[in-house]
C-alpha cells in the first residue's frame, strides 16, 4: 500500500478508500464534475497509485463544493467528502503552490473574520479576501447594492467573550 | 413552545429578511425564540475545509452554550445546521475527540440540545393543519418549485432531517398555503455554495441552470430555505433566466398577512413585486 493512501485513510478515520470498485456512481452525480481538473473517481484512483503531488497540485480539491452527494450516494460508504477535506488540509501543510488559490485566500478571510469578531462581518472579510486576492474590483456593484439595502452593516455586533473564540483557534492550530 | 434561537452570521447581514420572517412567522406560530447567548460563527465550509478540529470546536462552543438552556435549538441557516450536526455526530461518535473539544471549549458537552431547522418544528410541532387554520390569504397562482440544496439533507445519517433524494416537506408546507407547488428534479442539487467569491463563474452556470429547470417545470418563483442558496439563485443568475426567490418563510409571512412581509421581500435583488401584485398578494 502506498504511503499517501494509508495516510489519507488514516486522517479519514473511516472506511478505508480501497474499498472503491469504481462504479463512478460519485463522479455522475458530482455538480462540480465538469469543471475539475480530476473528477472524485480519477482522485480515488490516483490516490490509491500514491500520486501525492499530482492529487495535493490539483484543481479539484478545491473546486469540491461539500455538497456531499458523493458520499451520500457512494454504494461503500466511502467517506469522499471528507476524503477532500483531508486532502485540502494535506495541500496546506504541505505549503508550497495551491491551485485555485483564491478559494483558500476565500477561506482565509473568512476565518480571519471569525478569529477578529466572533463572527462575520461581510463587508471587512470581502476587503481581506480582495487584498489575499488581488481581485480588487468584481462584484463591486453587487455589494454597494446590498450595501443600500442595508444588508452590509460595517459595524455589525461581535462575540462577547472573544477571548473564547481565540482560545478555539490557537488550540486547535498547535494540535493539527 | 420555547426553543432556543441560533440566527448565525448570515442572518444578521446578507439574509436579514430570513431572520425577521423567522420571528415574525414564529410569533405567530407561538413558538417563543430565546437567542443562545454570546453565540459565534459555526466556522462553515472554511473551517472544515481547512481544519478539522476547529470545524467541530466552533459549533461546540455554541452548542454547549445552547446546552444551558435545556431546550431545542431552532437554526434556520442551513449551513449552521449542517455545521452543528455535523459537530454532534463527531463528538457522539469519537469520546477521545469529545474529550479533546472539551478541553477547548473549556465546558462539559452533554449532547442534549436537539439541532432543529424550523421546516422540521413548523411541520412536525405546530403541524400543517394549524399553519392552514392561520392563513388570511390563499397564495393562489403562486408556482414555487421547493429547492432544498445540500446542507439540510446530506448525509442523511448526520442531518435525519427528510428523505435525501426526494424530499417533501416544504413541498408540503406550501402546498397547504395554497400555492400550486411545482415538480422537478433538481430540489437537492448544489447552488455551488461558498465558490461564490472566489470561482463566480462556476456557480453562475450552476444558478443559471437551476433557473432554468425551475422555469422549464413551469413554477413562476422558487422557495428556499438557506442563505448561500438565496444569495446565490438571487444575485448570480443570468437576468433573462431570473424568475423570483423567496424564504419559505417569508411565503408563509405573506399567506398569514403578517406585518412586514412586504418590507422582506424589498430586500431581494430580484424583483418579486410585479408577480405578486399580478396576483393580488401585495
Amino acid at each position: 500500500m502506498s504511503d499517501f493512501l494509508q495516510e489519507v485513510n488514516e486522517k479519514i478515520g473511516g472506511v478505508p478508500i480501497q474499498r472503491c470498485y469504481h462504479c463512478r456512481k460519485c463522479t455522475a452525480g458530482c455538480p462540480l464534475a465538469s469543471v475539475m481538473e480530476y473528477n472524485p473517481n480519477k482522485i480515488i484512483k490516483m490516490i490509491q497509485m500514491g500520486m501525492k503531488d499530482e492529487v495535493l497540485y490539483s484543481a479539484t480539491i478545491w473546486l469540491c463544493a461539500s455538497c456531499e452527494t458523493c458520499v451520500t450516494r457512494c454504494p461503500n460508504e466511502v467517506n469522499i467528502a471528507r476524503m477532500m477535506d483531508v486532502l485540502r488540509q494535506m495541500a496546506i501543510e504541505k505549503g508550497g503552490a495551491i491551485r485555485e488559490k483564491n478559494v483558500l485566500s476565500f477561506h482565509k478571510a473568512f476565518l480571519a473574520s471569525i478569529k477578529m469578531n466572533g463572527r462575520i462581518n461581510e463587508p471587512m472579510m470581502m476587503v481581506h479576501y480582495k487584498l489575499l486576492s488581488g481581485d480588487l474590483f468584481s462584484d463591486m456593484a453587487m455589494g454597494l447594492g446590498m450595501f443600500m439595502k442595508g444588508k452590509l452593516s460595517i459595524f455589525s455586533p461581535k462575540t462577547v467573550n472573544l477571548a473564547s473564540v481565540k482560545k478555539i483557534f490557537s488550540d486547535t492550530t498547535k494540535q493539527s | 413552545m420555547k426553543v432556543s434561537y441560533y440566527p448565525g452570521c448570515s442572518l444578521h447581514a446578507t439574509a436579514k429578511e430570513y431572520d425577521q420572517s423567522v420571528k415574525a412567522v414564529s410569533a405567530a406560530l407561538g413558538i417563543e425564540l430565546k437567542e443562545v447567548e454570546d453565540w459565534s460563527c459555526c466556522g462553515a465550509t472554511s473551517a472544515h475545509s481547512t481544519n478539522f478540529k476547529l470545524s467541530v470546536a466552533l459549533p461546540a462552543r455554541n452548542l454547549i452554550a445552547a446546552e444551558k438552556d435545556a431546550l431545542d435549538v431552532m437554526v434556520p441557516c442551513a449551513a449552521c445546521f449542517n455545521r452543528f450536526k455535523s459537530a454532534q455526530h463527531h463528538l457522539k461518535e469519537d469520546p477521545k475527540l469529545k474529550k479533546e473539544i472539551e478541553k477547548i471549549v473549556g465546558w462539559t458537552y452533554k449532547g442534549t440540545a436537539r439541532v432543529r431547522n424550523p421546516i422540521d418544528i413548523i411541520f412536525n410541532d405546530i403541524g400543517l393543519d394549524t399553519l392552514k387554520g392561520l392563513v388570511k390569504r390563499q397564495l393562489t397562482g403562486l408556482k414555487p418549485v421547493s429547492y432544498y440544496g445540500c446542507l439540510l439533507l446530506r448525509p442523511p445519517e448526520v442531518c435525519e432531517f427528510d428523505n435525501y433524494e426526494n424530499p417533501v416537506l416544504l413541498d408540503k408546507m406550501m402546498d397547504s398555503l395554497g400555492a400550486e407547488v411545482k415538480q422537478w428534479s433538481y430540489k437537492t442539487d448544489c447552488c455551488g455554495w461558498s465558490l461564490t467569491i472566489s470561482r463566480s463563474d462556476i456557480v453562475g452556470n450552476m444558478v443559471n441552470k437551476l433557473m432554468k429547470m425551475a422555469k422549464e417545470a413551469g413554477a413562476n418563483c422558487i422557495a428556499v430555505a438557506c442563505p448561500v442558496c438565496m444569495a446565490n439563485l438571487d444575485m448570480r443568475a443570468k437576468a433573462e433566466l431570473r424568475i423570483p426567490v423567496f424564504y419559505f418563510t417569508e411565503l408563509i409571512g405573506i399567506a398569514l398577512g403578517l406585518k412586514g412581509s412586504q418590507d422582506w421581500i424589498k430586500l431581494h435583488n430580484i424583483d418579486s413585486k410585479p408577480l405578486l401584485s399580478g396576483l393580488g398578494l401585495l
